[in-house]
């Protein structure tokens, strides 16, 4: 076990724990957050996801002893339900959910690629999620959503 | 600390409070008449489903719960409108033996059915409103016809104006279920039949919503399993040493088969669980994957014969051609995308457990009985899982955590590993349909008969079968199991439960005709065989393997007298509905009528093609109808879904947006199952474990274009809804590909492969 500090979503916290385990399960049993979910431990599903040096990283595989000083932000971390993000916003509206498991990988998946390209192809946004699963098939109204809030942010 | 039904009344704020904080919720002690026992929450009552507090607020008790298919939702407005209160002012209370009325499990399409007709939650509150209306008009000295009720206020026309709160606040109403209360009439609704949003999709989309994966309590700590490798391998021996380096680790559960790990940290759980060394016993072996259709009619079978017109051998005797086809399904998977997870306080001879189960009163039960608990001092909250689509492995894990947490004596959260997940899940049954159809010299259909085999193996533990899940076979008990014996005549009127029994067959029983088309010579039998894997229902389960045999092989003794399939369909079909869905969806998708296949198109490259599918859900409980446009990569074999159109009709919609996400939701999740899904095996287990190995649609699809026509069918019942769109889609698909390639697939998943193969075979 060793003391590890970490900054997430905004605060700076300081954990004893085994450098190797996965940060999400830092994220999700040492600071209760409910965003980061375990879905399959293996990087294949994306509900694990958070953002850290602007990327969507999967938790469910990066040690938490890997992290460094670096800023993670969890989906609670992007907006909160008095203000949520933009990206969170065009969800609500669209309805981009049944279960809502799935919600991690596809907003902040989303929120990456647009923020590095802020001008990305339909192509190049579906490409980025070619690694995120929603099994309740919630598609249509979540690629909705996306394009509402990339065609917002452009204009 | 303890939760009663009266606190929900004292505090209008409990609702929140209690499920935001697990540990805010343990086992309810005896109270009052109905603090305790599901007897005690005795559905015939009005106060075992709505109370009002002092400030007015309306809580509602529900047994039916949601797992985002947005029953929360549906179920507050409905609450709503036959009180007329604000939908603000109403917490519904979902699924918790504690305090709501038993009403099994959440499942089958049956909880619109069940809460939104004439009875149960719909008839407590239009209960509800007309005893507060009686109780002030009385205080008014006025008649009740008189009265109107707005936002919980009751008016007379003289000038009075009374508060619900004011009239019944934090007491009960002591009277039971009115049979006559009248349900306000769909075209009065102010609140049903509303696009109302989900009222969880704001908590969602910030990451604040609470899933059974988030409840934490204190002191608790984490279990995982260890599953035996092969099907049917038994324990041999645990080296409990061989983690004896690990930090952490609190107890190696063994009870006969079942093996688990608990330690202080998730991490360390899960290092404890992939490293402990344990020996088996060899399993009992599976049958070859390739033969595995073959293998399943040879096998012993449990026998139905549905419907049988006496004449259909004889009739096919003296047909101009007889058409015969045989189409497979493999076993599918529910595959949620959160593995299963729950936590279970065991303490003495108490038990909370905190589930995703569909049913809290079934799963109390086994509970109960595997910890040998006296059932009154269990209890089962229900906290939503990921998405289930029927019964996926949140039933088995909450056993899991109630063995694990009553061995250490202290709260238990166990989640499942991807591959324990997969590997020992319930899988939707595989099946072996067979069709054959006599036409006349004219084209018309003379006879049609079906026989089909079904394998199949445990299913919903229910409230005494924990055997019908991994974790109950590996305790010791069985799987329910089909019992080998022939089918006797056909005694009882058809109900159509499982799609068994084409939408084209008249179904005639004794004289009583119960289907929904034309066809007077007709047979169906059906084969219920043992399955080497589990099984239990997955959304639609068998309805849409045998929607996906009937409308393709409709499809085939259209294509072959040349007929239009849309106009071909409509010649034998006499429900109103049926033919009502079948226009609906053909006008929306501008079907152009023709027979298939498309003239011309199999010599292009990328070749297009349309097909139809209809379908009486269960026979009666909701009709739906789907246009499918694909292409084809003649080359490749790749199929594309380029455009559905749907129509649905389950009768009075409660929310047409809730409504339209179930059916996009299940069009493509039907679209995955058409294309993709299958579970693989070797000759010991289950090979396709996690995502790289079953496959799935992923976001990156194309996503076809999607227009769902509703249908309001407002004079009818309430049906189901959810489980329509889906069962259709591999019909439709299939029908589109035979119309783009002339080929026909008749083997789920139409992989590119298959689909390249069959187009190979046709030269």
């Amino acid at each position: 076990m060793s003391r590890i500090s970490l900054r997430v979503n905004g605060e700076v916290h300081s954990v004893d724990v085994d450098r190797e385990t996965p940060l999400l399960f830092v994220l999700s049993d040492d600071l209760g957050l409910r965003g980061p979910k375990f879905g399959c431990g293996m990087a294949q599903c994306g509900s694990c996801t958070v953002l850290l040096r602007g990327h969507a990283v999967r938790s469910c595989v990066l040690p938490v002893g890997s992290v460094g000083e670096d800023e993670v932000t969890t989906l609670e971390g992007l907006g909160t339900p008095e203000k949520p993000h933009p990206l969170q916003q065009a969800f609500i509206e669209e309805g981009a959910a049944q279960c809502g498991f799935c919600l991690s990988g596809v907003i902040l998946t989303a929120k990456a690629v647009l923020d590095d390209k802020p001008n990305a192809s339909d192509e190049e946004i579906r490409e980025a999620l070619g690694g995120v699963l929603c099994r309740c098939f919630v598609h249509l109204r979540m690629l909705r959503a996306i394009r509402k809030y990339a065609a917002a942010r452009k204009a | 600390m303890t939760v009663s039904r009266r606190d929900f009344l004292k505090n209008s704020g409990a609702l929140i409070v209690s499920l935001s904080s697990a540990s805010l919720l343990p086992y309810a002690s005896p109270q009052g008449p109905f603090d305790t026992h599901s007897s005690h929450i005795d559905p015939a009552q009005l106060d075992s489903w709505i109370a009002v507090g002092s400030d007015g607020t309306v809580t509602a008790f529900t047994g039916k719960c949601d797992f985002g298919q947005g029953m929360l939702t549906a179920q507050t407005q409905l609450v709503a409108e036959e009180l007329c209160v604000p939908i603000a002012r109403v917490k519904l209370v979902q699924c918790d033996t504690a305090v709501t009325p038993d009403q099994g499990t959440t499942s089958g399409s049956q909880s619109t059915p069940t809460n939104f007709n004439s009875d149960n939650l719909a008839q407590a509150a239009a209960t509800a409103r007309e005893t507060l209306v009686m109780m002030a008009a009385k205080q008014w000295n006025e008649l009740p016809d008189q009265l109107t009720v707005a936002d919980g206020v009751v008016s007379s026309n003289t000038g009075h104006h009374i508060a619900f709160e004011q009239l019944i606040g934090s007491r009960r109403f002591y009277v039971p279920l009115s049979a006559t209360a009248r349900r306000h009439s769909p075209e009065r609704w102010t609140v049903l039949g509303r696009p109302v949003p989900s009222l969880d999709r704001v908590a969602l989309m910030t990451g604040q919503f609470e899933f059974v994966h988030n409840i934490r309590v204190p002191g608790m700590l984490h279990g995982r399993v260890i599953r035996p490798p092969q099907v049917g391998a038994t324990l041999a021996h645990i080296d409990e040493g061989s983690v004896g380096h690990l930090p952490g680790i609190v107890k190696i559960v063994v009870c006969k088969n079942f093996v688990g790990v608990v330690a202080e940290k998730q991490w360390q759980a899960i290092q404890a669980a992939r490293e402990l060394k344990v020996a088996w016993h060899p399993g009992t072996g599976l049958p070859t994957q390739l033969e595995y259709y073959d293998f399943l009619r040879k096998q012993p079978s449990e026998d139905t014969l549905l419907v049988d017109s006496k004449d259909v051998e004889q009739r096919l005797a003296g047909a101009a051609k007889v058409l015969r086809a045989s189409y497979v399904y493999p076993h599918q998977m529910h595959g949620s995308i959160g593995s299963s997870c729950a936590v279970a306080d065991v303490k003495g001879d108490r038990a909370t457990v905190w589930s995703a189960t569909q049913s809290v009163y079934p799963t109390r039960s086994i509970v109960a009985k595997l910890l040998a608990l006296p059932l009154d001092n269990v209890r089962v909250i229900y906290v939503r899982g990921s998405g289930c689509y029927g019964l996926n492995g949140a039933d088995a894990v909450s056993f899991d955590a109630a063995l694990m947490s009553q061995a250490v004596g202290r709260p238990v959260r166990v989640q499942l590993s991807r591959q324990d997940e997969m590997a020992w899940e319930n899988c939707g049954a595989a099946c072996v349909i067979d069709q054959r159809a006599g036409i006349d010299q004219n084209g018309a259909i003379l006879a049609w008969a079906c026989e089909s085999w079904e394998a199949s193996r445990g299913g919903r533990p229910g409230y005494d079968k924990p055997g019908n899940v991994i974790t109950g076979v590996l305790l010791g008990y069985q799987s329910e199991l089909s019992t080998p014996h022939g089918a006797s005549e056909p005694n009882k009127p058809l109900r159509n439960r499982s799609n068994l029994v084409p939408s084209y067959f008249s179904g005639c029983v004794g004289g009583e005709c119960g289907g929904a088309g034309t066809i007077r010579s007709e047979r169906v039998l059906s084969h219920e065989v043992v399955s080497p894997f589990f099984t239990g229902p997955l959304r639609s389960p068998l309805r849409l393997q045998n929607t996906f045999a009937h409308e393709c092989f409709m499809d085939e003794i259209s294509a072959s007298v040349k007929a239009d399939p849309v106009a071909f369909r409509l010649k034998y079909l006499r429900d109103e509905r049926m033919i009502d869905v079948v226009k609906a969806a053909a006008k929306a998708a501008k079907w152009d009528s023709r027979p298939s296949p498309a003239p011309g198109s199999s010599r292009s490259q990328i070749a297009r093609g349309r097909g139809m599918a209809c379908v009486a859900y269960e026979g009666d409980n909701g009709y739906a109808s789907l246009v499918a446009e694909v292409s084809v990569d003649l080359a490749s074999g790749r199929v594309q879904p380029l455009r559905f159109t749907a129509a649905v009709d389950s009768g009075p919609i409660s929310n047409p947006d809730g409504l339209r996400n179930q059916a996009e939701g299940g069009l493509l999740q039907g679209m995955s199952r058409a294309l993709m899904e299958r579970v693989t095996w070797d000759d010991k287990t289950i090979t396709s474990v996690d995502w790289e190995t079953y496959s799935s649609l992923h976001l990156d699809i194309e996503v076809p274009v999607i227009d769902v026509v509703l249908i309001d069918h407002s004079g009818g019942p309430a049906t189901g809804a959810g489980e329509t769109a889906i069962t259709l889609v591999a019909a439709a698909i299939g029908n589109a590909i035979f119309d783009a390639a002339g080929v026909r697939l008749r083997e789920v998943p139409f992989t590119s492969e298959r689909v390249r193969s069959a187009i190979a075979a046709i030269g």
